[in-house]
């Protein structure tokens, strides 16, 4: 577990610290909440590189060298897991950012239909289906499903929680402006940690 | 009444006999954080937030873990409430309650007045270290004004207690072991059907999480009255009518 996050090394002045967010299994919701952090968005562009991001960058390859990863959302899909563990080697601080990535959240709620993912589409696709029923099926295009939705500690090592459902603007800020500074984000009391 | 001294937290305290390690803390005004427990009803030490280190006098015998809420209060105890192990074991507790069922606080009628997600922040939890089991529960919609989820249930008893001790009805028990272990209406019947139930509303308003609530309750709408049980006991033992602006 590496605490919080010291200057990058380098040159003479502190360099930008390269931020990613990624959106797994979750409804964007987290992400939403970021970017409702208004004008405090400009403070923190002067202070990150954001070189990953659905909402801030079009980059489609999570590159090397990230020294802030926020993760939204549960890990659903082979997607999910390959860019988990890829986001993993490639960031030197990993944070599971609201309940979804920490806990599975809504998502993990298919765990309760059946133990098969084939169950939980044949109920989504085929029997719920008004007209044109079918698999969403190309191999290689459409992700599988694994057979549990699984919080992204379950598979990667992660070095910070943020709940809420989604964390207020307020608490994603009052998280990353101390781990900007290099200090451990103060999790504790309700307006950090509860849930929902 | 013969009173007895015990120390918590390094501060002498004086209770009368009977009391129990809870009641002794809060006389100390030191906060023990309880899950299971509601003031009003019998205590059962079944959700273990509130273990404390108790040293028994002189006799040198190893610390020993227990409820306070269930303990006695005994002369002459040291007893610790908030060393660095408890801290570490109620977090582990609540963790584990996560982990057991299916709390999903961002829709439950509960969000925002559920004792389960105020543990979690008392304890500092920012995620559950244990993996989620996922067990298949229902939900019992069958009572016209009120429904059970299973899935949110922590097996706190309070609702079986307070039907119980408090509206005598015991509609509420617990059956099966283990894993298995669900609070049941009647004998294992659908709620609506059980006749001994008054629809009171005694175990919905003592429930502390979302496993019980008014069947047009949504997300966020429940608004539970946990106090009623401690109102009614002092009303019947006491003659307090709170509600009459009696003394409190």
């Amino acid at each position: 577990m590496s605490g919080a996050v010291d200057e990058a090394p380098g040159g003479a002045g502190p360099q930008r610290l390269r931020l990613a967010t990624v959106w797994l299994a979750g409804c964007s919701g987290c992400h939403m909440s970021f970017l409702d952090l208004d004008e405090w968005l400009f403070d923190l562009a002067r202070q990150v590189e954001i070189v990953y991001s659905p909402i801030a960058s079009d980059t489609k390859i999570f590159p090397a060298g990230v020294d802030l990863c926020l993760v939204e959302g549960a890990v659903a899909n082979t997607d999910n897991l390959a860019l988990a563990q890829q986001l993993r080697d490639r960031s030197r601080v990993v944070i599971s950012f609201g309940d979804c990535a920490v806990g599975g959240n809504v998502p993990a709620l298919r765990n309760l239909w059946d133990a098969s993912p084939q169950a939980v589409l044949n109920r989504g696709y085929m029997e719920l289906a008004d007209r044109s029923a079918q698999h969403p099926r190309a191999i290689g295009i459409v992700p599988e499903l694994l057979p549990q939705v699984l919080p992204l500690h379950a598979v990667i090592a992660v070095d910070h929680y943020l709940p809420g459902c989604p964390p207020s603007a307020e608490r994603i800020r009052a998280f990353l402006e101390p781990l900007l500074r290099g200090e451990p984000p103060p999790m504790q009391g309700a307006a950090m940690l509860r849930f929902g | 009444m013969s009173v007895l001294t015990l120390w918590v937290d390094g501060a002498a305290v004086a209770v009368p006999a009977g009391a129990s390690l809870l009641e002794a803390s809060r006389a100390a005004n030191v906060e023990v954080p309880t899950l299971c427990h509601l003031d009003g009803l019998a205590p059962v030490g079944a959700c273990r937030l509130c273990l404390v280190e108790v040293d028994l006098p002189g006799d040198g015998s190893p610390t020993r873990l227990v409820p306070a809420c269930s303990t006695a209060a005994g002369e002459g105890l040291v007893v610790r409430t908030a060393t660095v192990q408890l801290q570490r074991f109620r977090r582990m507790a609540v963790e584990l309650l996560f982990a057991e069922g299916n709390h999903v606080c961002a829709f439950c009628v509960a969000n925002g007045a559920c004792e389960l997600q105020d543990a979690a922040v008392a304890v500092g939890m920012d995620h559950s270290r244990f993996p989620f089991q996922y067990p298949r529960r229902h939900v019992d919609a069958s009572h016209p004004h009120f429904v059970i989820d299973h899935h949110r249930c922590i097996l706190c008893t309070r609702c079986v207690r307070v039907c119980d001790e408090i509206e005598g009805a015991h509609v509420w028990d617990v059956a099966n072991r283990g894993s298995h272990c669900q609070i049941i209406a009647g004998l294992d019947q659908p709620w609506g059907t059980v006749e001994a139930c008054t629809s009171c509303g005694k175990c919905v308003d003592v429930c502390p999480t979302g496993a019980l609530a008014h069947n047009d309750d949504t997300t966020a709408e429940k608004r539970a009255a946990r106090e009623r049980p401690a109102l009614l006991r002092s009303a019947r033992e006491r003659q307090r009518w709170h509600n009459q602006g009696g003394p409190p």
